[in-house]
């Protein structure tokens, strides 16, 4: 490349997110994560002679759900096939995965940049898989084990079309899906645990031009934190390649997140000529229209349509909106203070978004186990709504709340924390700050505006920060001007 | 007592029921009946005597005390390709040499729950594979009929312990001809029953959309005792049918009057033995004298079977047969170096030539840029045969025809010619291909050697078939005919 041109990034995402069934999706043997290895694999899992898998209908009903949420053609008609490889973590030499037909082709979903625009994501396709077991590399002497707990557990691989622009897009978007699978109950979200994790097809060409550049596909990405950080540096790597004269192989590439980059783990030549072809121990799944309708009316209230709600009912900004409805129990709380404090819709939302998030965060607890109730939270806000207490001192009355469990009635009460609103009390301070502090007092009135905070400070600080700030405010203004 | 092994399952039966003998009695002198016969059969791998005695017992107790299911007591062999839970299960395979399975197959369940002892389990070739017996691990069988001639296959075992009065019963498979080849070969009832008529569970795999359990045995009564306890859905086998199983037993008697009986136009063409061809059209004019009437039918696609099989079936047997890969039951190679190492040596040593043969031809049909022109195309041509064979019912009731082309050829005739010993499945693949049932019936002899009348009905007509095959067997005596030595 002779001058430096600008180029766009081009990115594809397949999520798999692990259906929260409670049983596998072709054996009876439980989901549940952390067993000791091999105890939660029966003779299907492990891929004994003779043994033939039989669809979770669960698993279908969910797949279905997701379909239905990001408007997809819910197809009446899948099929499952095998995908051949040897791997000792793929007891049968084979995985069950639906090729040719899937079970959800042709969704969207709506993100929401930084800049605010909103942007339109299509979904190829989402289709129904099992999950390998996993190989075990350490306390083996050289050896390695395997571990099939995992082995047959459902997925639902959602595969995006290439029309991510950024790593902050491709993050956006997982976001979203990550929303909404947890809003769908279909799966629980949890990274760490392998339960949602994505792969990332990544690609550049210059600026305009209307051809894919090379993809390569980078694997092992489990947190919104790598993907991001993956995705930049493979961006950069491709470039720079591209720039000095070379070409990019398509290949996969796995995320290092210790050394933040990515690595070649095999070329398209090396990979696998997967064999596919109808599984001949499964029947095609068929849907019809009566089981498709529903499964829609089991949907609930989806994160955009309840933001909407939001920014409508409650005079929310659609960022504050995004937030509240990031989950669906984060909303429902949300709801839950609002219903006890009407008209207090915008207070309610700072208070969840700022110290009760940060509280939650600080603990590590999710909102369905908040120290502090939607009852309780309310409780508060009503004592800051009828002006009770100073927002300011609310902030230590939600502080005692959360370390001890009180009502915040009951900490105002015991620490007299109740405001001051009675005018001849507050002036009767204000007269004797007055009279404590000639000196400022007549600088004042020679002009120096400024001096105006110190008062107020000084009647705060003579009522312990009961008093109302705002006839604070007016009877300064009134008593100083003399 | 010496004579208890010429009688049928349904006089056994009786016998038992009327207490003329117990199942210990039974079982004691079909197991001395095998220790003596078969060295020089081979038709078993495992026999299973303690167990038989101890279930033969159990079914005495329960025979005394009134509460006898449909079987109970009545000796019976397994092809040794289901899963019996504690007993060794090996499917003539090396790979699964040391294999102890760890849960029964349904049908082996079912059979079980109605009383039967099982004898032993019995060879054939690896993993089904095969139409003379010969692909084992555990050596060739031999035809009861003459030692030096193989007893067909792949349920060579079940055909030539039943036909040799080692067993009154044994169960088979019939993936492109199994039960019914094999049953032609040794001058005994073999029965096919409609794909997803019998549970696959439990049955190791060879090729899943044509695998099919079914029987071996003496008369079509005694096949419809025991498929009347084997059929049914089984929620563990997806591809099983849920639609209810007749009484197969009491419909055996219907007369036949009326009865359409199509012949197989395509399969009286070159390559039929003459004695055979000549063989099967008595039985077709017998059937004439018994009220049917006979027509013509030609299914233009079924010369196009033995090909489309032979992708089909490997192509899935390439993949059913990856989960045999050493790491969690089976054969393993001695120290291996690697991973791959451990793949490929236990592998390579653990399946036969004719199963390695079939794998690589299977994952040559599905590989990348072959898949369409091998294995799409073959499925294609499956659907047109199935469509010919649906036209053929619209006009008659059953198809018949010879069951293999010639009677049983010698030990090693065949085995450096794998295309030749495919041929010999040329008039059961098709049924297999449709997912019909299929039932084989000794009609004769040619040059002392069994030759086998085969039947083929619509899905789901087993009740039909039994009663048409039925109606031979009372007319004629060709299924009580004993090898000489086994009387």
């Amino acid at each position: 490349m002779n001058e430096r041109m600008t180029w766009e990034t081009v990115i594809g995402l397949e999520i798999h997110a692990q259906l929260a069934t409670r049983s596998k999706i072709f054996s009876s043997a439980p989901t549940a994560y952390g067993a000791a290895p091999n105890t939660q694999a029966n003779l299907v899992d492990l891929g004994y002679p003779g043994v033939l898998p039989v669809l979770n209908g669960e698993a279908v009903r969910m797949a279905v759900k997701f379909g239905l949420a990001v408007g997809a053609h819910v197809a009446q008609r899948s099929v499952f096939a095998r995908k051949n490889y040897f791997y000792p973590d793929l007891p049968k030499g084979y995985q069950i995965s639906q090729y040719e037909q899937p079970i959800v082709a042709q969704g969207r979903l709506e993100i929401v940049l930084d800049d605010g625009a909103r942007k339109t994501v299509g979904i190829t396709r989402a289709h129904l898989e099992e999950d390998a077991g996993k190989s075990l590399h350490e306390d083996f002497h050289g050896q390695s084990g395997i571990d099939l707990n995992r082995a047959g557990t459902p997925l639902l691989e959602i595969v995006s079309e290439p029309d991510l622009r950024s790593a902050k897009e491709a993050v956006a978007y997982l976001k979203k899906v990550h929303t909404l699978v947890r809003y769908l109950e279909i799966c629980d979200g949890n990274m760490q645990e392998g339960s949602f994790r994505c792969d990332a097809n990544v690609s550049v060409r210059p600026a305009g031009a209307e051809q894919l550049g090379t993809r390569c596909e980078i694997k092992n990405l489990n947190s919104f934190r790598f993907i991001e950080k993956a995705i930049n540096y493979e961006v950069a790597r491709q470039i720079e390649l591209i720039e000095g004269g070379g070409t990019v192989r398509q290949e996969t590439r796995l995320y290092d997140p210790d050394k933040g980059e990515t690595r070649a783990l095999r070329s398209k030549e090396e990979a696998n000529d997967y064999r596919y072809f109808p599984d001949p121990d499964l029947l095609p799944v068929v849907l019809d229209a009566a089981f498709i309708e529903s499964v829609r009316t089991t949907l609930p209230e989806l994160p955009d349509e309840k933001a909407a709600r939001y920014t409508e009912k409650f005079g929310l900004s659609l960022y504050d909106a995004g937030v509240l409805t990031a989950s669906r129990e984060l909303g429902d709380y949300y709801e839950a203070v609002v219903a006890r404090v009407p008209g207090h819709e915008k207070l309610a939302a700072n208070w969840v978004m700022g110290e009760l998030s940060a509280a939650l965060n600080k603990d590590g607890v999710e909102v369905t186990h908040s120290r502090i109730d939607a009852q309780r939270l309310a409780g508060l806000l009503a004592r800051i709504a009828d002006a009770t207490i100073s927002g300011k001192l609310a902030k230590e009355v939600f502080e005692q709340m959360w370390l001890e469990g009180q009502d915040a009635d009951a900490i105002i009460e015991a620490k007299g924390l109740r405001q001051i609103t009675d005018a001849s009390a507050i002036e009767k301070t204000i007269d004797e700050v007055m009279a404590a502090n000639p000196q400022q007092l007549a600088e004042y009135r020679s002009g120096k505006d400024k001096l105006f905070g110190f008062f107020v400070g000084q009647v705060m600080k003579v009522t312990a920060g009961k008093a109302n700030p705002a006839q604070v405010n007016d009877l300064l203004k009134r008593k100083l001007s003399g | 007592m010496t004579e208890l092994h010429r009688l049928t399952l349904a006089e056994l039966n009786e016998g038992l029921r009327a207490r003329r003998f117990s199942s210990v009695e039974l079982t004691r002198h079909f197991l001395a009946r095998i220790e003596r016969f078969n060295p020089g059969l081979n038709a078993f791998i495992t026999v299973t005597g303690e167990r038989a005695l101890a279930a033969a017992q159990k079914a005495d107790a329960t025979l005394a005390a009134g509460e006898a299911q449909a079987l109970t007591g009545l000796p019976l062999v397994h092809k040794d390709i289901f899963c019996t839970d504690g007993v060794l299960t090996t499917c003539a395979s090396r790979m699964l040499s040391n294999f102890i399975a760890p849960y029964d197959a349904t049908v082996v369940e079912r059979l079980s729950q109605a009383g039967v002892v099982m004898l032993g389990k019995t060879n054939m070739d690896e993993f089904a594979m095969g139409s003379s017996n010969e692909n084992s691990w555990y050596g060739p069988v031999r035809n009861p009929w003459d030692p030096k001639k193989v007893p067909g296959g792949s349920s060579g075992g079940s055909a030539a312990a039943v036909a040799a009065r080692l067993a009154p019963a044994g169960t088979g498979t019939d993936t492109g001809g199994s039960i019914r080849q094999p049953a032609a070969l040794t001058g005994i009832t073999g029965f096919k029953p409609t794909y997803g008529r019998v549970s696959r569970y439990g049955m190791i795999a060879f090729a899943s959309s044509l695998d099919q359990a079914g029987v071996l045995t003496r008369t079509v009564r005694d096949a419809a005792m025991l498929l009347a306890q084997m059929a049914g859905f089984d929620p563990r086998d997806s591809t099983s049918v849920d639609t209810p199983v007749p009484d197969y037993v009491g419909g055996l008697e219907q007369p036949l009057a009326g009865l359409k009986v199509g012949l197989l136009k395509e399969f009286f063409e070159k390559g039929l033995d003459e004695e055979s061809g000549r063989l099967i059209r008595e039985a077709l004019r017998l059937y004439e004298k018994l009220g049917a009437r006979l027509i013509e039918v030609s299914l233009p696609n079924l010369p196009l079977s033995v090909p489309t099989y032979y992708v089909v079936a490997p192509a899935e047997c390439s993949s059913n047969l990856s989960r045999f890969d050493a790491t969690r039951f089976g054969y393993r190679c001695e120290n291996p170096q690697d991973l791959l190492d451990l793949y490929k040596r236990s592998r390579g040593e653990g399946f036969g030539d004719e199963v390695k043969r079939r794998i690589m031809t299977g994952t040559y049909v599905l590989s990348a840029g072959y898949y369409d022109a091998y294995y799409l195309r073959a499925q294609k041509v499956r659907r047109l045969i199935t469509d010919d064979f649906a036209r053929a019912f619209r006009e008659v009731d059953v198809l018949m025809g010879p069951t293999s082309p010639t009677p049983a050829f010698d030990i090693g005739a065949k085995v450096d010619d794998p295309v030749t010993m495919y041929l010999n499945d040329i008039y059961t693949i098709g049924a297999n291909l449709a997912g019909l049932p299929g039932v084989s019936l000794p009609c004769g002899q040619s040059g002392g050697l069994p030759v086998g009348l085969q039947i083929i009905g619509p899905h789901f007509a087993e009740a039909k078939l039994l009663n048409v095959a039925h109606w031979y067997q009372r007319e004629t005596q060709w299924h009580e005919q004993v090898p000489r030595g086994y009387e």
